[in-house]
Parts: structure tokens; sequence; C-alpha cells
């Protein structure tokens, strides 16, 4: 039961933690507006799921698998404006845009709490997602906990498809490893970067499609997650996307692990300074790359 | 030159200001609002020494300023509620004083940790990371974690911190009533001399030889490295400095504003105070104080006149700071100074 806990947050983790990493990754970007996108993928399935509520009652146990794509495709859509007239004016400057992102996440904050208002907002769970799977007697796993991890097995792996088995993904890769040979050789580097961005980005709205399916959504939703996917990257080491799904994986285990020993707060505490201890060791994260920079 | 003049004349305005001005007109109540904004300026002067000069961009000043500012306020708390245990253990059904409270039964004691232990957490831990050769981004998010590790700890332990209501309700100072209109007076005053020093301490470090070798491992740390320095105890020596600030800072912070919540020690607290620095400019010791002056004045005025949408007017300002004056208002203000004495050289005058 603690481990399929621990798998629901690292799904969540993860979804949030695959985008940061590849942005951070690939372009050196520290976006702390990627918990913000996080929200609007939330709000985009809360709304979607208020229109079938009221267009399409019907179709109402369905709407989740539009709102999917929607959220996706809406937070790509948000990333890939938000790189062109935004992030794309500080690239090399990591620090400056970790402060000038900040100062967007606090913008975008602010636009849900005046478009959307600043309650809390349900959506409701599609009934065929209420409900638990008994294995045994004792063991009930709800399978709204189960759809996301289905989910989120779906996304790492096109995830994966895409960066390794794609053109588009070899160009990622090589501008990640080599920028300036990489544009020597022509390859578009800044359209690579635009749409790495809008892909970190939708992999964000996708996060929060799945988070409203075991929250509640507020504006100040992705403060709540940033930090956390933060140390998720860094302790994976940024340019691995496998280094962030197993960190991401262990933190979350290990997390609900000491829970059960202990008072949330305390094994909270744990896992962040057994986190620092660990990057004391390997500063650049577990499965650094070996890559000359 | 000029540099330096606009440099001096950027002091003299704050000392009329903060001495003069402040005083003048202000009414008590604002008075200490200003004394609140002040004691992050103690916390971005430390930042201009570390993230402007040296490159060390730390997300977790909070966690010092925190620091002082619990100590100052455990003191008085022990003394608002002596005999008795505090309140808020009695809610948490603590029966007994914890081990590590008692040194704050004593003035003298407090005093000395609000200075001691800062530097006791810091530098085994910034030397340790810095030798480590941990920097930049993996340093910023490190410490931002450890913000985020202090609030929860702090939430957490109810009964030992008042967990997110904080400490609150103290009155008196060894005696001293600190929430009159004089002692509010009196405890600006004693801010600002203090603000000053530690503004002629960093100064000085800026212009003395160690000024250089933090610029030069800013920009190459690997060369200083190479050229026998240990960097990472330079690194760390800085490191510590910003911590002792911000923790004196957060004592102060406690004595004007009366309380310590969790929120000045967390993320968005660590995140805000780097903002000071880098609105008022990260390379100017007066201007950080601005930077926080202004800040500070422009959250409370917004955040009353337009509770709406004074988030967005932050928000751009940030973007702004680090889009268009990546140095700054202190640089902006070099600017138009450098053009007012072309305009005028000194040499015609003669």
């Amino acid at each position: 039961m603690q481990v399929f806990n621990g798998i629901s947050l690292f799904t969540i983790l993860l979804l949030m933690a695959l985008g940061l990493a590849i942005v951070f990754g690939q372009m050196g970007v520290i976006n702390m507006a990627h918990g913000e996108l996080m929200a609007l993928g939330a709000y985009v399935t809360y709304f979607t799921s208020r229109f079938f509520a009221s267009h399409l009652p019907g179709w109402m146990d369905i709407y989740l698998f539009v709102a999917i794509p929607l959220a996706f495709g809406v937070t790509f859509l948000g990333g890939y404006l938000l790189e062109r007239g935004f992030i794309r004016w500080f690239y090399n400057r990591p620090l400056d845009t970790l402060l000038a992102t900040w100062g967007l996440s606090l913008i975008l904050q602010q636009a849900y709490r005046t478009f959307f208002g600043a309650q809390e907002v349900n959506v409701p769970l599609a009934s065929w997602l209420s409900g638990a799977w008994n294995v045994t007697e004792n063991i009930q796993l709800p399978l709204n906990r189960i759809f996301i991890i289905g989910l989120t097995a779906v996304v790492a792996v096109g995830v994966y498809l895409l960066l390794y088995k794609t053109r588009w993904g070899l160009a990622v890769r090589s501008v990640t490893q080599n920028r300036a040979m990489s544009e020597a050789v022509g390859i578009n580097t800044a359209r690579v970067d635009a749409v790495t961005f809008a892909l970190g980005s939708g992999l964000a709205g996708i996060a929060g499609c799945a988070f409203t399916m075991i929250g509640s959504t507020n504006p100040g939703t992705g403060q709540m997650y940033i930090v956390d996917s933060f140390i998720v990257v860094v302790f994976g080491g940024v340019q691995s996307l496998v280094g962030t799904a197993l960190s991401g994986f262990t933190i979350a285990q290990s997390q609900t692990t000491l829970e059960y020993l202990m008072s949330g707060s305390m094994a909270r505490v744990t896992i962040l300074l057994l986190v620092i201890v660990v990057l004391y060791y390997r500063p650049s994260g577990l499965f650094s790359s070996k890559v000359r920079a | 030159m000029i540099r330096q003049q606009s440099g001096l004349l950027a002091y003299a305005f704050l000392g009329l200001l903060l001495f003069v001005i402040f005083p003048l007109t202000l009414d008590p109540f604002r008075l200490n609002l200003m004394g609140k904004y002040l004691a992050f300026g103690f916390v971005a002067i430390g930042i201009v020494l570390t993230w402007g000069y040296t490159g060390i961009l730390s997300l977790g000043q909070g966690i010092f300023f925190g620091l002082g500012g619990y100590m100052m306020a455990m003191f008085l708390k022990l003394e608002a509620s002596a005999p008795e245990l505090p309140d808020f253990m009695v809610w948490s059904s603590v029966e007994q004083l914890p081990l590590w409270w008692l040194p704050f039964k004593s003035a003298a004691a407090t005093l000395i940790l609000i200075v001691v232990l800062p530097v006791v957490i810091a530098l085994p831990f910034a030397f340790a990371i810095f030798k480590k050769r941990v920097g930049g981004v993996y340093f910023a998010i490190v410490t931002l974690s450890l913000a985020l590790t202090m609030t929860v700890l702090i939430v957490g332990q109810q009964g030992y911190t008042g967990g997110a209501n904080g400490i609150t309700d103290f009155k008196t100072f060894l005696g001293w009533d600190i929430l009159g209109d004089r002692a509010k007076l009196v405890l600006y005053f004693i801010e600002i001399t203090l603000l000053v020093l530690a503004m002629f301490l960093c100064g000085f470090i800026i212009r003395s030889r160690l000024g250089k070798i933090l610029i030069a491992i800013r920009d190459r740390e690997d060369r200083v490295r190479f050229s026998g320095y240990d960097t990472a105890a330079v690194k760390a020596f800085v490191f510590c400095i910003a911590a002792v600030l911000s923790s004196i800072g957060g004592a102060l912070y406690v004595l004007q504003v009366g309380m310590i919540a969790p929120g000045v020690v967390g993320v968005v607290a660590s995140v805000e105070m780097v903002i000071y620095a880098a609105v008022g400019g990260r390379l100017s010791i007066p201007g950080a104080v601005f930077g926080a002056i202004l800040i500070g004045f422009s959250k409370s005025y917004l955040s009353e006149t337009f509770p709406e949408t004074w988030l967005f007017f932050l928000g751009a300002v940030f973007i702004l700071v680090v889009l268009a004056m990546p140095n700054g208002l202190a640089s902006v203000a070099d600017r138009f100074m450098l053009r007012l004495m072309l305009r005028n050289p000194p040499s015609r005058k003669q």
C-alpha cells in the first residue's frame, strides 16, 4: 500500500519534472513559472469538464480524453509563445532566468486569480474512475490513481520515443550536447529551443490535468509543486531523463515510506536533507552524463 | 571616478533619507513600517556581496533571517511568559522547556547567538559545498530546498516553534516596552545605525584586496583557483558574512514588527530578498537598501491600494529589472550621473 501511494506521488512529480528537466537540461533555463503552466493545464481540464457538464452531459464520462490533449495543446501553445516572447531573451543567464520567471509566475498567479477566481475548483471525477480495485480483502487501489499511473507511463514512453527515435529528438539532443556544433551543421537551434520549451510546457499541462483527478486547483497550486520538482530534477542529474524518472521514484517512495514511520513534516525534512547530502557527494546529480561541457 | 562620486552621492542621499527625512516626516506607524523594510536591507546588502560580487546566488537567505528572528523572538517570548512556559507550548502540551530554548533565557547569550549561530551553521555547510564546487544554479536550488526544509520543520514542530502561527505576543525587551511610539523611534535609530555599519563593513570588503578576489571569482573562478587561492574558503567567508547580516536583520525585524512566522523563512520570502538586491542594483550597497525600501514600500502601498492587481506590478517589476536593468536602479543612477557630469565636466570649473 505504501509502495502504491509512493507510485502515485511519483507520477505527478515525474510529469512535472520531465518537462522541467527537458527545459532545464536542454536550454539551461530555470523555469520557475513551470508550476503555473501546470495550474493552467488544471484549469483547462476544469473548464473542459464544465463545458461537458453543461453542453454534453451524456459524454461526461469521456471528457478526460478531450481534456488531456486540450491541456497539452493549450500549455504547448502557451509555452511556445512564452519562449518566443520572453524566455529567449534570457539564454545564457540562468540565474537571471530564475528571477524573471519568478516574476512571470507571480503575474500568472494573479492572472488566474483575476480571471478564474481565487477559490479552489474541483473537477468531477468520471464515474468509471471513482471506486477502487480490490486486489485482496485489505488492499484497495483507487482507480483514478491507476489511471494516472497509466497516463504517466504513456507520456514517459512517448517522450522517450520522441527524443530517441525521431529526427527532431536527435536535433534536440545534439543541441543539448553542443549548441555551437549543432548550429554549424545546420540545425535551426532557435526553433528547436522554442519547440522544446513548448514540449516541456505541454508536459506540465498534462501534469496539471492529472493533478485535477486527485486534488483541487487554486491559483497557487503550481507553487506547491515547483520546488519539489526542481529537487527531483537536480537530484537525478539535469541532462538525464532516466535519472529524472529514477530520482522521482526514489524520492516519492522514500517520502511515503518515511511518512509511515514518522510524521509527515519530519519525513519531508529527512528527504530534503538526504537529497542535499547526496548532492554533496554527486554535485551534478545521481545520473549525470559524462559529457564535457 | 564618476562611479565613485555617484556612489558617494548615493550614500549621502541615503543617509539624509534615513537619519533626517524619514524620522521627521513619517508618523510612528509609518516609521515602524520603514524599519520593517530596512530589516530586509541587511539581507539585501549581504546579497550584493555574495551574488553581485562573488557570483553566489543563495535562494535561502530567509533561513538566516528567520534564524536571527526566531532567536530574538524566543528570548522575547520567554521574557513575556516567564516564569511559565510560552503559551503555544502549553497548547501543544509540551511539559518542559526544551533544552535548546534554555540559552534564550539570557539576553547576552541571545545577542551573541544571533551573530554566532549563523556562522556555526553557514560556515561548514558553505565550505563543504564550495569545496565540492557546487555552484551557480545548483547552489541556488540547494539553498532553495533548505529554505523549504526549514519552513516545513518550523510548521511541523508546532510545540517547539509555534508552528504556522509563529511566535507572537511579546511586549518587552529586558523590561523595556518595545511597542510604544518612543521605543519604536529608538529602535529605528538603532537599526539604521547598525545598517550604516553593515554598509561600511561591506563597502570596506569590496574595496579591499579581498573585494578584487571576489570579483575575480565571480568572473573566472578556475583562474583564481589556479593562482593559488582557496576559492572555497573565500566564498564560504563571504557567505557567512551575508548570513550574519541576514540574522541581524531578522532579529531587528522581530523587534520592529513584534512577531515572527514561518512566512519570512520560506521560499517565497527568500526569493523576494534577492529581488530587493536586484532591483536596487546587485553591485551597489546603497542601491540594495534603496531596493529594499522601494519594494517594501510598493508592496505595502500597492497591496493596500490595489489588492486585486498588485502582484501584476510586482511581477512586472522583477521582469523589467532583469530584462532592462541587469544592474538595477543603481546603474540607471550611474548613467544619469555620467551624463550630468559629462555636460558639466569638472575641469571647466577651474
